[in-house]
Parts: structure tokens; sequence; C-alpha cells
């Protein structure tokens, strides 16, 4: 555990990933953006013109655009963080090729036995490059694209394109701008018509190296009938100065098509992470973000999906966990677009030694979009006084003929609830962390397996010392 | 050396208002003791007591367990010494298995020096021991899988109660009118399964305003609580008395409990 930390004293239990493997990094962009670094990574990553473009158009919207006026305080300094770091020389084909500190950094993580056991394809992006791949050679064969954004510039430039910021475009928000003015890694995934892959494909990112930004840029394309699972989980080693993740993730899923997009991120309590997520579902698709949130300084991250077609439908499960120096504003976008959509929102926040949940959602229903439905839960548990939680539900209906639900509820560890476990001979803390469990059991039950061992296992961590 | 719950003077306030004034009570392990009384005449105050809730203060007095004061010991420690209380209305815990919480709990009143993250009982051996004890209790498996008392009927809270009981074998129970929202079959399996995991096995106090519960569990004392006193003792046949003719004869036998008694339930209705 880092010992130079002068903030708070609960920053000591922020996770059990507090290790830093030396890297030997290659090359690392000067500290701080300009529209010559901008065009230096483009250059570093021998990248086509229009992209080289792309990124200093974007940039300049960066510029232009103010900080976002609600959520928390975004304390950045924008000029002291470096925004392209590139880890090995080439990309590793096989695990024999990847080396071994990186390897060393995966152990930890406990990735080579997910691979063992379940994973047709590991994309672990290790800082700003994803390092390693593999992909099962069936899926190859039945046309699914699986690799990093850089290469799919490179070798699928027409297919990626056509999408390529069309969901999310640069002019969204400053940090959507900043990414697509920096964006490294990432995946990049294409699953042909009535394509099923039926288990989760999977990344691991990390951040590991001081006062590096992380900007992953993701784009998933759904083909009719097509469907698939992806899951990431993030974890991050603990520095002491402020550090910034703010990745853009663009889904479509089209006619029939569905998929599910899990997210397990848990983040040191210095880092910055604001993300844009945004899906389109089309005709009878389905979309569902399932995203859990630990750790971090400041996480503003609000899923969407956006029913473009009739019978579309969206999901979205969010559970957010904030302690000591950390807060969490949190929630899902749903927008009805076409008759006869449906949505689900369920929110689930933990606050505990001074942390602060939020959570913000938009239901919007635009004109002419009837006969939809939409079903917003969002639950808030308080484990003690110096926590807090706030709600900011938005609903825009433009039509009449549509059914809208919304519940919240906020409750404190009830004392009568600790005195019942206890009184069956489990401490406070136990007692506690049951409670806590059971709360985002509805969200656990959603995970891949290995997943929910370790969300489990991550909230137990949490809930260590958090009775006195 | 019979073992002993021992309660001497006992005094409790809730919220700072006195509710019970000095109650004398001794249990030896192996004996089935009932406690009746009207409504808010404070038996359910005395269990929570004895259990060790934290908004039931005592304010005076003593509770020993063989010998040794317990009044400093949270809930915790004294259900794994062996004190275990049936709620009258046990909490919901939603999203937690009764499987899970009951081999968590099991475990640690079974090995009280457990420190948390040590190892639990070995699943197979709790699994079987729980199917065979649901078993007994006429429960269906799919019960261990339901959240704690989420969405469970009264009779079936009641059930998950006994099967607690029946799984941590505690040297001293209370049971808080365990027989209310039963059927009569439900008592009758109750007292049942009371009976046969208790006999001389505990020291049991049975809260209850009916003598169904008492009949396979036929009491050695039947005490009688007014205004948060214990005002009389007797043996089975005062239990029997008092259900069916009531507390008349009591109220007049004490009105200085009686009166207590009702100036506490005036206060807790307003």
């Amino acid at each position: 555990m880092a010992t130079d930390i002068t903030q708070e004293p609960a920053l000591g239990e922020i996770n059990k990933y507090d290790f830093v493997t030396p890297t030997t990094a290659v090359f690392k962009a000067e500290k701080g953006i300009n529209a010559e670094i901008v065009a230096q990574i483009s250059e570093m990553k021998n990248e086509p013109g229009w992209m080289r473009d792309y990124r200093l158009e974007a940039f300049k919207i960066f510029e232009s655009k103010p900080m976002p006026k609600w959520g928390g305080d975004i304390g950045l300094d924008f000029q002291d963080i470096y925004y392209y770091l590139k880890p090995t020389k080439e990309q590793g084909k096989t695990w024999d090729d990847v080396p071994q500190e990186i390897k060393d950094t995966f152990d930890k993580l406990g990735i080579p036995e997910a691979e063992k056991k379940y994973l047709a394809g590991v994309k672990a992006q290790f800082e700003s490059e994803v390092v390693y791949g593999s992909l099962k050679e069936d899926l190859g064969n039945k046309g699914v694209i699986f690799t990093d954004t850089d290469t799919a510039v490179r070798e699928h430039p027409k297919l990626l394109r056509e999408y390529f910021g069309k969901i999310i475009p640069s002019s969204d928000n400053k940090f959507a701008a900043l990414n697509s003015a920096v964006w490294s890694g990432g995946s990049f995934i294409y699953v042909p018509p009535g394509v099923k892959i039926d288990f989760p494909l999977q990344a691991y990112f990390r951040i590991n190296a001081e006062q590096m930004g992380q900007f992953e840029r993701t784009l998933i394309i759904v083909d009719e009938g097509a469907e698939v699972h992806y899951v990431e989980g993030c974890t991050a080693p603990m520095y002491t100065t402020e550090s910034l993740h703010s990745a853009v993730v663009e889904v479509i899923v089209k006619k029939n098509g569905r998929c599910r997009y899990t997210t397990i991120q848990n983040w040191a309590n210095n880092i910055y992470n604001l993300v844009t997520k945004r899906a389109m579902a089309y005709e009878n698709a389905l979309m569902e973000w399932v995203d859990g949130n630990l750790g971090s300084h400041l996480t503003m991250k609000y899923p969407a999906v956006y029913m473009m077609e009739p019978g579309a439908r969206g999901e979205i499960l969010s559970i957010a966990f904030s302690s000591s120096g950390q807060h969490q504003d949190a929630g899902a976008k749903v927008v009805h677009c076409a008759p006869n959509t449906k949505s689900r929102i369920i929110s689930k926040s933990i606050s505990k030694n001074g942390g602060r949940s939020s959570y913000r959602g938009l239901c919007k229903v635009e004109d002419g979009a009837t006969g939809c439905k939409s079903n917003v839960v969002c639950d808030a548990l308080i484990l003690d006084s110096d926590s807090r939680s706030d709600t900011y539900p938005y609903i825009e209906v433009e039509e009449q003929d549509v059914q809208i639900e919304h519940e919240a509820s906020v409750s404190r560890i009830g004392e009568e609830q600790l005195f019942y476990l206890m009184s069956r001979g489990l401490t406070e803390a136990e007692a506690s962390s049951m409670i806590v469990s059971g709360f985002i059991e509805p969200l656990i039950k959603e995970l891949p397996m290995e997943y929910a061992i370790e969300m489990n296992r991550l909230i137990e961590l949490q809930m260590e010392g958090s009775v006195g | 050396m019979v073992e002993t719950l021992k309660i001497t003077d006992l005094h409790v306030a809730v919220e700072g208002k006195p509710i019970l004034h000095g109650v004398n009570l001794t249990i030896n392990r192996g004996e089935t003791h009932a406690l009746m009384g009207p409504n808010g005449s404070g038996k359910s105050t005395l269990g929570n007591a004895v259990m060790g809730h934290p908004s039931y203060e005592v304010t005076g007095g003593s509770i020993e367990l063989n010998g040794e004061n317990i009044l400093a010991w949270d809930a915790t420690q004294r259900s794994r010494a062996g004190i275990f209380m049936a709620f009258q209305r046990p909490m919901a815990i939603p999203g937690v298995k009764m499987a899970e919480f009951l081999r968590h709990a099991t475990t640690n009143v079974r090995n009280p020096d457990r420190k948390e993250g040590e190892e639990l009982i070995p699943m197979r051996q709790f699994r079987k021991e729980l199917t065979e004890k649901m078993g007994q209790l006429r429960m269906d498996p799919e019960f261990a899988r339901r959240y704690v008392n989420d969405g469970f009927s009264g009779g079936e809270m009641k059930r998950a109660e006994i099967l607690q009981m029946a799984m941590l074998r505690p040297k001293f129970a209370i049971l808080d009118e365990t027989d209310s929202g039963l059927d009569v079959d439900a008592v009758k399996l109750a007292s049942e399964s009371i009976a046969e995991i208790g006999g001389d096995q505990m020291g049991i106090l049975i809260i209850t305003h009916h003598d169904k519960l008492l009949e396979r569990n036929a009491p050695d004392f039947t005490h009688v609580m007014l205004g948060g006193k214990l005002v009389e003792t007797g043996g089975v046949e005062l239990a029997h008395e008092l259900y069916t003719e009531g507390y008349d004869r009591i109220r007049a036998a004490y009105p200085e409990a009686a009166a207590a008694g009702e100036a506490m339930t005036e206060a807790s209705a307003v």
C-alpha cells in the first residue's frame, strides 16, 4: 500500500489492488494537452488522415466546451495529465509474447484463471493499448470481429468509420470531446446477423502510471438478430495525484439483436471517472447495461439507451458504492423515440463513512412514441449519519399514451435488522455486510459467476472496519 | 452444576420511558417457564433486554448467566453464549437467503470464538442438518432459498424462528408469542418441535396469551407480568386460569401494578 497518503485515513481501505507493477513505457507523450500532442498521438499510431482530423476537430470542441455545471466538483488540471502511453512495442500475439511484468499484474487480478476456465478471448487493456488479445477461432469463422479499436482503425476502416462517433458525437459533452481527441485502446466488436455468442466476451482495464489518463474508446455493433454479452472489469492501484479516466462507449443493436454490457469498476480513490455510454436499440432489439461502480474520487456515468424503433427495449441495472472521499453521481438515461418501446431502470446505491451517492436519471418520451412503458426503481442505503444520498430523476414526456412509474426509497441500515442478525451470533460487521450484500443481490445475480464472486469480495472489503 | 439465567431487580427503559420496574426471575436449564400478562405489560421488553437490544436501556439490576453479569455484552456475545429469542415480529433481510444466514449463525453460535472471515461449517454437513431439521418442521426445502423473513406469512415467520432455534441449540430460549398467527395445526407442530429440541436441554421462557403452546410444554412455573413487574408465580394451573378467566382477578389483587400498566399503555398509545 502506498504510504505517502496525505488525505483521509479511510483511503487505506479502498481496495486490494494497491500494487504498482513497474512497466517499461516505450513512449510517453508529454504531460498536458494541445493540438500538437493530439496530432502526435495520431502519428504514433500511424493513423489515417481522417482519424487525425477527427481528433483535432474534437480537440477544438473540447477547448470550446465548458465544464459540466452539475454532478460533482471536477477539480482537474488538464495540463497535469499524460494523455498517451504505449507500454509495449507490439501487440502480443500469444500469451507467451506478453511481457512478464504485465502477466504478473494480470495474475494479481486473477485473469489467467478466468482465461483458462471461461474465456474465448481476453482483451485486456494495459495502460493505453491492448497488449494481449486472443480470439477463439470459431468466432472468427463466424465473422465476429473482436479487436482493440486501434487495430480496427487499420483493419476494418470502412465498418468502423460508418459508426464511430455516430452515437456519441464529439460535440456531445466536454469529456466525450476529450476522449475523441486523445482516445487509445478500447474494444471494437462486430457481431454479424444472426450470430449468437453464448459466452461473455471480456476485457480488463487498469490504470498503472501516475497521472496518466485512460481514454479507451469502445464500439460495439450487434447486427440483426445477433447477440453478445460484453464484460469489462476495471481495477486500479492507488496514487496520490489526480487521475482521469474518461471513456466513450458506443453500442448499436439492430433489429431483433440483443446486447448486454456489464461493467464492474473499482477505481482508486483519486480517480475522476467521467464516462459517456450510450446505445441505440432498433426494432425489437434489447440493450442492457449492468453497471457497478466502486471507488473513485468522482464518478459521473449515466448509461443511456435510445429506443429508436418500435418494440425496442432498454434495461439498466446500476449499483454504486461510495465511501469516504468518494462521490458517485451515477444513473441512467432512457429515451423513447418510437412507439411501444419499454425501459426499466434499477438503481441501487450504498453510502458509508461520509461517502455520497447520487442517482441522476432521465426518462424521456418523444412526441408520437405511444404505448411506451418505463419503470424506474431507485433504492439507496445509507450506513451512517455522515453519508449522503440524493435522487435527481428527470422525466420529460411529450406523449399522453404512456405508462411511467418511478419509485425511490432511501433507507438506513436498520438497528432492528442489525439486532436481529446479531441475536443470531453474527458480529455487527458481519451483519452489516450481510444486509448490504442482500441489498445488492438483485444486481449480483445478473453477473457472470466470477464477477459475482469478485463483486461480493469487493463489497466485503469495502465493509471491513466500517462499523465500530 | 445446573446452568442458570438469573434476572435480578431488572429496571428497563425505552427512549427514557421506564417499562420494567424491578423484575426478578431465575431460569434453570431444563425448566420451562410461561410468562403471561396483558398487552403492554412489558413481556417483550423483558425478552429484548435479556437478548441485549440496544434500544432497551437497563437502568438498574442485573442479568447473570451462570453467575456472570452479561449486561455489558452485545447481542452477538449473548447469542454465542447460548441465549436465544424467537421474535414476535422477526425482521426481513431482503436478498439474504435463509440458508446463507443460518450457516453463518450456526457456525458462530457453535464456535463462539470464531473471527470474521474464518471458515464456516462445511456446506455438506450444514445442508444435511438443515434439511433434516426442516423435514421435522415439515418445511418445504425451497424455504432455505427464500430471503430471510421477506414476504413470509405470519406462520412461516414463526416456523422459521423455531427452525433457527433448532439449528442454534441454545441453552436458554425466550419464545415471544411464537404461537400467535399460527393455526391450530401449526401451534401443535411448533409445540412438538419445541418439546423435541427443548426437553431438558434448554431453559425456556414462553411468552404467550394462550395455553395451546403450553400443552406439550407444560410449564414448571407460570409468571404473570403486570405494569412492568412479575406479580404472581404459580404452576401450570395458573396458565390455564389466565387463559380462561382473563386478568381481572390479577388486576384486582395488584391495583398498584394495574394502574402502572394502564399508564404505560396510555402513554404508548399517544
